[in-house]
């Protein structure tokens, strides 16, 4: 439990932190007058927070899942499995997909929306591929005999596998949605911030995932 | 939507985040059945709770009955009687209390009190309840699949949960699993919304050391959820899949029933320390509301300032960081090394210090207060007593001597019941009680109140007290029947009937309750919009009930926090957060020594 008890303690640190940070040397009991109002919230469009929420949740259940794989792993009848190459090929295309996506966050920002376009479809395009590649080294474990029952390293190959992809899933659906309103046609300046923020979330979403795959790729290569 | 101002004269920095555009419900489905009204998901949560928690009570009922009563009733068989258990646990602690403390007052008060006009992402709160709800008929249809539900205890501990021989191992444990799954799902589509708009959606003027203590403590609760609850997710996937796959993350090769099963190698102790990690901060998920709201309770019908604000604030965040290393504690009896149990103990000791400078302020905010014994304020007081009653003995259970003979004893059964069981429900009495007037713009029947308060509060000593002898005595927790065993004294049996006919007449007494609930809907009297003269904004909006929207067409502007009750110098003895010090009434303006009407200090 300790790989959850340090990611726990940096970000109940965070909170503590930022929480202390706006409650220290106030005077909560004194009240304001009329002129001095100010609006306290945190500056961000909702949905960015959220999305740091969000990830805050993912990287939660991650982390436990991660604790679960070591403590199970130091058991005795752990056995090591054989990767596919075929990982690595997988790997490669999830690492384009998402800098596919930061370059459809950077055209984005400088208002190229044909670029835009482009590099959101060929993200799409990796994604799903991503997603098709995990789907064959199932098939490739599965044909050499090694199925969930298996062995346990084996059984969490396939759950972290499978819930990984399940996210990018979610996250596709935040990219159809984007997408639909990127080809709608961009006309008003409220509807290209708003299309920026989307494409700037997806980015961010595919970056992070990126990073759990990565860790996760890096302990399945040590079983 | 118009821009909120107070009144045109007055400066005011213009708002730097867009002002959310409401959805206009037209049709009746849309405003009360596919709602995206915060208010309207908060009643069907509440609803849904309530509903599925009698459900809970009547299954009390009848193992009390059991136990009181041994070799009296036929229709409860030992696996029944399991099976009972385990649902009324997990109904009460989940279903019941989570779901009424977030879902329930969460979207009820969040937007209202933070002066927002709705959640921040309505839809997603909307399917955040149907989920909510698919997991409660999911829950509730394991009644009645072969088999039942399952009877494994509500911590479902493998391998005996999903093994051949506990009831419900075929169906029923695979139906909690997946309506567990789906609770937290739904659960974290409304904590997402109840985070944000705290951060986000906070009308000018309301910054986070002006928020009632109710807000913080839901918001931390949220914060604790969403962290804590994707461990009891990480187990339950994994147990669905030991069972339906037959992989071994958590069944060790046994032998059951004369077969040696497939399963080879998992570990037991792994899902409780998932189960617990997600556990104990439930604990907190549960109470931290419960401490928020008891403290509004309190300063409002004491007419007082909350004692120590900010460290009350503190001691909530502290209590929610410290929740995270003290899991271990309920597992004392699984045979860790010492020095790990030896840290547990002291994180948990430790986490007594936040806890107890809450109910110093919550006592000292009583004192010199101008107490109105309201039925609130009854069930606010009724808390704290049965809140330290419970703690205390929580000292006890928290060092590994003191509980390796007290484990999985009545003790247990007492010490949890008192303080995370009747603790936070006599909190959801009194805040209903409260809040009924605006959510309804009736008050709540007086004297129905009192009595339902008194028969509860008088009640559940009388069950739990007792348990606690029979705790020391040795007495088992989760047994059918005791029949004739040396340990226990002939007392012990009398004891327990004892025990029964109290838990049934509590029982029956909220039955007051509930009738009070619905025909005060029709026959209460009118409250006004704001009954209990209380300052925080939920109660200055210009309907009562609120309309869509909360506030009609400006947002409020707040200018002080929830506590300035009798203020010296100011006429009334409460002035509310969205008047500026300049309107405030004073008692003599042509005095020039009078006492300025703002700023004591806490």
């Amino acid at each position: 439990m300790s790989v959850t008890l340090v990611f726990m303690a940096v970000l109940m640190g965070m909170v503590a932190f930022w929480l202390l940070r706006h409650t220290i040397n106030v005077r909560p009991w004194a009240a304001e007058s009329r002129g001095n109002l100010i609006n306290s919230n945190i500056q961000l469009p909702a949905t960015k927070i959220a999305l740091g929420v969000f990830m805050a949740v993912v990287a939660s259940l991650f982390s436990l899942f991660i604790s679960a794989y070591s403590i199970r792993m130091s058991l005795a009848d752990w056995r090591p499995m054989p990767e596919p190459d075929l990982l690595w090929v997988n790997t490669g295309i999830l690492v384009l997909a998402s800098v596919a996506l930061q370059w459809a966050w950077n055209a984005a920002n400088k208002g190229r929306m044909e670029i835009v376009k482009r590099a959101m479809s060929i993200a799409g395009a990796l994604t799903v591929a991503f997603v098709l590649g995990q789907y064959l080294a199932w098939e490739q474990l599965i044909a050499t005999g090694y199925f969930m029952t298996a062995n346990p390293a084996n059984a969490f190959f396939f759950l972290l596998t499978g819930l990984h992809a399940l996210h990018l899933f979610g996250g596709l659906v935040a990219w159809y949605r984007t997408s639909a309103r990127l080809w709608r046609g961009v006309g008003e300046t409220a509807e290209i911030a708003k299309i920026r923020l989307n494409v700037e979330l997806c980015a961010v979403y595919w970056h992070f995932l990126l990073v759990i795959w990565l860790i996760l790729f890096s302990l399945m290569l040590n079983t | 939507m118009v821009q909120a101002a107070h009144d045109a004269t007055s400066f005011v920095a213009p708002l730097e985040v867009e002002e959310e555009e409401l959805y206009h419900a037209k049709t009746f489905i849309g405003k009360y059945i596919w709602s995206q009204d915060a208010k309207v998901i908060a009643i069907q949560y509440a609803v849904t709770a309530i509903a599925i928690g009698l459900v809970a009570l009547v299954l009390s009922v009848i193992m009390r009955l059991q136990l009181g009563f041994p070799d009296t009733f036929d229709f409860i068989t030992p696996s029944n009687y399991l099976q009972f258990v385990t649902m009324h646990g997990m109904i009460m602690v989940i279903y019941l209390l989570t779901a009424l403390f977030l879902g329930g007052f969460g979207n009820y008060l969040i937007p209202l009190m933070c002066g927002a006009r709705d959640m921040v992402f309505p839809y997603v709160n909307m399917v955040s309840y149907w989920v909510y709800l698919a997991a409660v008929l999911l829950l509730v249809a394991s009644f009645f699949v072969p088999g039942g539900p399952t009877g494994a205890g509500w911590t479902l501990y493998p391998p005996q949960a999903i093994s051949p021989g506990t009831p419900g191992a075929d169906a029923g444990i695979i139906m909690m699993l997946v309506s567990l799954a789906l609770f937290i799902v739904g659960f974290t589509m409304g904590g997402l919304n109840y985070v944000v708009t705290v951060l986000q959606a906070r009308t000018r003027g309301m910054t986070l050391m002006r928020l009632p203590l109710t807000i913080w403590g839901i918001f931390m609760a949220t914060v604790l959820a969403l962290l804590a609850f994707p461990a009891l997710f990480v187990s339950a996937i994994m147990m669905t899949l030991d069972r339906l796959l037959g992989t071994s993350f958590f069944m060790p090769a046994m032998v059951s029933m004369g077969e040696q099963t497939a399963y080879d190698g998992g570990s037991p102790i792994l899902f409780q320390h998932l189960f617990w990690f997600f556990g104990h901060p439930e604990v907190y998920i549960v109470a931290l509301p419960a401490f928020g709201i008891v403290s509004d309770l309190l300063a409002t019908h004491a007419r007082k300032c909350i004692f120590g604000y900010r460290m009350m604030v503190w001691a909530i965040v502290a209590i929610g960081a410290l929740s995270f290393v003290v899991w271990a504690h309920h597992m004392y009896v699984s045979g860790m090394n010492p020095y790990f149990g030896f840290f547990f103990a002291t994180t948990t000791l430790i986490i007594a210090v936040p806890t107890a400078i809450k109910v110093y302020n919550w006592v000292l905010t009583l004192w010199r207060g101008n107490i109105r014994l309201t039925v609130p304020m009854l069930f606010a007081i009724g808390f704290i007593f049965t809140f330290i009653n419970g703690g205390l003995t929580g000292l006890f259970l928290g060092n590994v001597t003191v509980d390796l003979p007290l484990s999985d004893t009545y003790f247990v059964v007492a010490h949890f019941h008192m303080v995370m069981a009747v603790s936070p429900i006599l909190v959801v009495f009194g805040a209903i009680y409260h809040w009924y007037p605006k959510i309804t713009g009736r008050m709540l029947n007086d004297t129905l109140g009192k009595a339902h308060f008194w028969i509860t509060f008088i009640g559940t000593y009388t069950i739990y007290y007792p348990m606690h002898y029979l705790g020391f005595e040795g007495l088992p927790r989760r047994y059918y029947a005791y029949g004739d065993t040396a340990f226990m004294s002939d007392s012990a049996q009398a004891l327990n009937s004892f025990i029964t006919v109290a838990a049934c007449i509590v029982a029956v007494a909220q039955i007051l309750f509930i009738w009070n609930l619905i025909s005060s809907l029709r026959n209460g009297k009118p409250s006004g919009p704001n009954p209990w003269e209380a300052t925080t904004l939920e109660w200055q909006t210009p309907d009562t009930p609120p309309k869509h929207g909360n506030f009609g067409e400006n947002l409020p502007l707040v200018y002080r926090w929830a506590y300035d009750y009798s203020v010296p110098g100011a006429v009334e003895d409460f002035i509310p957060q969205n008047v500026p010090p300049e309107d405030v009434p004073t008692a003599r303006t042509d005095d020039p020594t009078a006492a300025p009407a703002e700023g004591q200090p806490a």
